[in-house]
């Protein structure tokens, strides 16, 4: 032996497995344990919970199945991987040491695996096909979306979208929370916790809130119910049916989105605004400086990069929101946007060709800020 | 890190915006206008919700302000209608959605990202940064054949196939949030836990995921959030079938409805807003840094 038996429990300064004799059918044997290893506490859970019936009938107690459910999904799931963790510490130290980490992360890795990586391929390869996946189409599809007007719409809108939610919100967030860092600790929350509320609701339940905003009464149908109508009419113009103005609407439905994002990026900024240290602000007033120019020459460029992160993230989930519009106004009315679309169309239309083409418009959108997540990512772990 | 390591110097007594501004007036005034325009809508809705169905049809809900001690004008027939209608039996189903898609990710994510932060293996390297990866790529990218790899199987419409699918779409920022606080925690602490002969397992279970708990907690809120209000999922995955559906299915349905449920609208939106309402409240804290921390989810 060249090298002492190297004991487990070394993260990080362990050496590699020497090469010896026969390592190569020792290596075969090794890798096909810890495929093993990561496959068992998956497998168990699939065959338990799809050869059960009773978890699929739907007329079985739903409190039971609740419980079941939280026994095996906690409980099992503890119990299998303390049983996979004594299994490998049977086998000779060097390969448990070896085998272990795969019993760790094994199963995360092929829930992954299955859950996000194989899709994902898999819907590349859809987006080349027709709709039923019967026979490859070239770039049909394609060809489909970046031409015939429903698409061009849907992407004109997600493209608007984008660009007025997250600098919208990112702007009144900002607002707000630097004149709410002027205010007593207790209005300060206070005044927070409203303009953040809508985020614990979802986006359907956000919809029905603002039907009650955009409702719409024609004329001699009673008095308007919602209240931007009423406003309207109160003012002596012929009330509207927001949800049908041509271009307007779209301006509508994303207010919708601001009204939910917005007190996300106030807290964020908030905490980011309360971190710039009260000597620079200071200075600069004794210097004579205006709060205006506090705000726009000290603040803001020392909270920049949580302004940058802020704004990229409300951009994300900007882009990939479908149930506003689904529920508003199904895409109708030239409101449609390119997540909608995707699930309209495979979902409703089962038309999993294009619908598998707008979903890698979607992800491919999203590519430059994976790259970029990914980058500072390994920049951090250098600096470790 | 060295740059905030100075000491702070003792500041002036605390009295927040004093000599910033000679009245604090137009801020409160500000202030005060903007979070009552950001309340409105749903106050609005709140109101509605209690109010005869002809009147939620009839009038605005603002004009309760000129009687409102009328208690004839008042009523909790919309909830009880609500609720016997479909959404009782869909707040169930959303519980039992939403407690396995929380605990599952949950223990699976822990045990990785223990593996990630602590042990040494091939290729973890490379598998921690896909994981990165994964992290912004769109729900929509994986519905097609995960939902055909359903229907093949038959398993479309169970509760496990969506407690699955919701684990897997939760893993990869619960694995990257968990890794980043556990590997976090001082080497010092692990390295003599093992020179006292504990393994992996009775370090894990014992230390580290104790250590843990402000983090687990983020992500376990900030999960069950996602999958509460998740509309996306259950749609594709579980289906219209009255018998299933989740809340948010059932309130969509309720919506495309039209007038003809308009009074019912407000009652069943708040029946299925109530359980994230009570956790925002008594969570605040865990929500935020949940929220914070998941901001990167897609």
């Amino acid at each position: 032996m060249s090298t002492p038996p190297v004991i487990e429990l070394d993260g990080g300064k362990q050496r590699p497995l020497p090469a010896e004799p026969g390592a190569s059918s020792n290596a075969l044997q090794l890798w096909l344990l810890r495929i093993v290893s990561a496959l068992v506490v998956p497998a168990v859970l699939v065959l338990f919970f799809f050869t059960f019936d009773f978890l699929r009938q739907e007329d079985t107690n739903k409190l039971f199945q609740v419980v079941v459910a939280v026994l095996v999904g906690v409980g099992g799931i503890w119990i299998l991987y303390w049983g996979m963790d004594r299994a490998i510490t049977a086998m000779p130290a060097r390969a448990g040491s070896a085998v272990r980490p795969f019993a760790f992360a094994g199963p995360a890795i092929v829930l992954l695996a299955f859950y996000l990586i194989y899709p994902a391929v898999n819907t590349f390869i859809l987006s080349f096909q027709n709709s039923t996946g019967t026979e490859f189409v070239g770039f049909d599809n394609f060809q489909r979306i970046f031409t015939e007007s429903t698409y061009l719409i849907s992407m004109r809108n997600s493209v608007v979208w984008v660009l007025f939610v997250p600098a919208v919100a990112v702007a009144i967030g900002l607002g707000f929370a630097t004149l709410a860092d002027k205010l007593p600790t207790k209005s300060e929350a206070a005044a927070k916790s409203l303009i953040f509320l809508p985020l614990a609701i979802s986006f359907v339940g956000a919809s029905v809130v603002w039907t009650f905003v955009y409702n719409f009464r024609p004329e001699g149908f009673g008095d308007q119910i919602g209240i931007l109508n009423a406003i309207w009419v109160a003012f002596g113009a012929d009330s509207l049916n927001w949800m049908q103005v041509p271009l307007w609407n779209n301006l509508f439905l994303m207010i919708i989105m601001v009204w939910l994002q917005t007190g996300f990026g106030m807290v964020i900024l908030s905490s980011a605004i309360k971190g710039v240290p009260e000597d620079y602000l200071e200075a600069s007033r004794i210097d004579g400086a205006t709060e205006w120019q506090v705000f726009w020459r000290i603040v803001v460029p020392s909270i920049a990069s949580t302004i940058i992160v802020v704004w990229t993230t409300t951009l994300i989930t900007t882009w990939k929101v479908f149930d506003i519009v689904f529920v508003m106004t199904g895409g109708g009315f030239g409101t449609s946007v390119v997540a909608e679309r995707m699930v309209t169309e495979f979902f409703t239309f089962n038309n999993d060709g294009i619908g598998a083409a707008l979903a890698v418009v979607l992800f491919v959108a999203v590519v430059p800020i994976l790259v970029i997540n990914v980058r500072r990512f390994r920049e951090q772990e250098a600096t470790r | 890190m060295t740059a905030v390591t100075e000491i702070q110097a003792p500041s002036k007594p605390e009295v927040p915006g004093q000599g910033r501004s000679p009245s604090k007036f137009p801020v409160y005034l500000a202030v005060t206008l903007l979070a009552l325009l950001w309340t409105i809508p749903s106050v609005g809705l709140l109101i509605n919700s209690f109010r005869e169905p002809r009147s939620i049809r009839g009038s605005g809900w603002w004009t309760v302000f000129g009687n409102l001690f009328d208690s004839t004008a008042w009523t909790v027939q919309n909830y009880s209608e609500v609720l016997d209608g479909g959404f009782g039996n869909a707040f169930a189903n959303t519980l039992a959605i939403t407690i396995p898609s929380v605990a599952i990710p949950l223990t699976v994510a822990a045990f990785a990202a223990y593996a990630f932060a602590w042990m040494e293996f091939p290729g973890r390297n490379l598998i921690f940064v896909t994981v990165v990866g994964l992290l912004v790529v769109p729900l929509q990218m994986a519905l097609i054949p995960i939902l055909r790899v359903y229907t093949g199987f038959d398993l479309n419409g169970t509760y496990p196939a969506v407690w699955l699918a919701h684990a897997g779409f939760g893993l990869p920022l619960a694995i990257y949030l968990l890794r980043n606080y556990m590997g976090s925690l001082p080497a010092s602490l692990v390295e003599s836990a093992k020179i006292d002969g504990a393994d992996h397992y009775l370090i894990f279970t014992r230390l580290v995921v104790p250590l843990s708990v402000p983090v687990l907690a983020s992500f376990a809120i900030f999960q069950f959030l996602w999958v509460w209000n998740d509309f996306l999922v259950a749609l594709v995955f579980l289906g219209v079938d009255p018998a299933n559906r989740v809340l948010t299915v059932e309130l969509a349905d309720l919506a495309g409805r039209g007038e003809g449920a308009l009074n019912l609208l407000p009652a069943a939106a708040f029946v299925t807003m109530v359980l994230p309402l009570v956790v925002f409240f008594s969570l605040q804290r865990f929500f935020v840094r949940g929220l914070t921390a998941g901001s990167v989810k897609g």
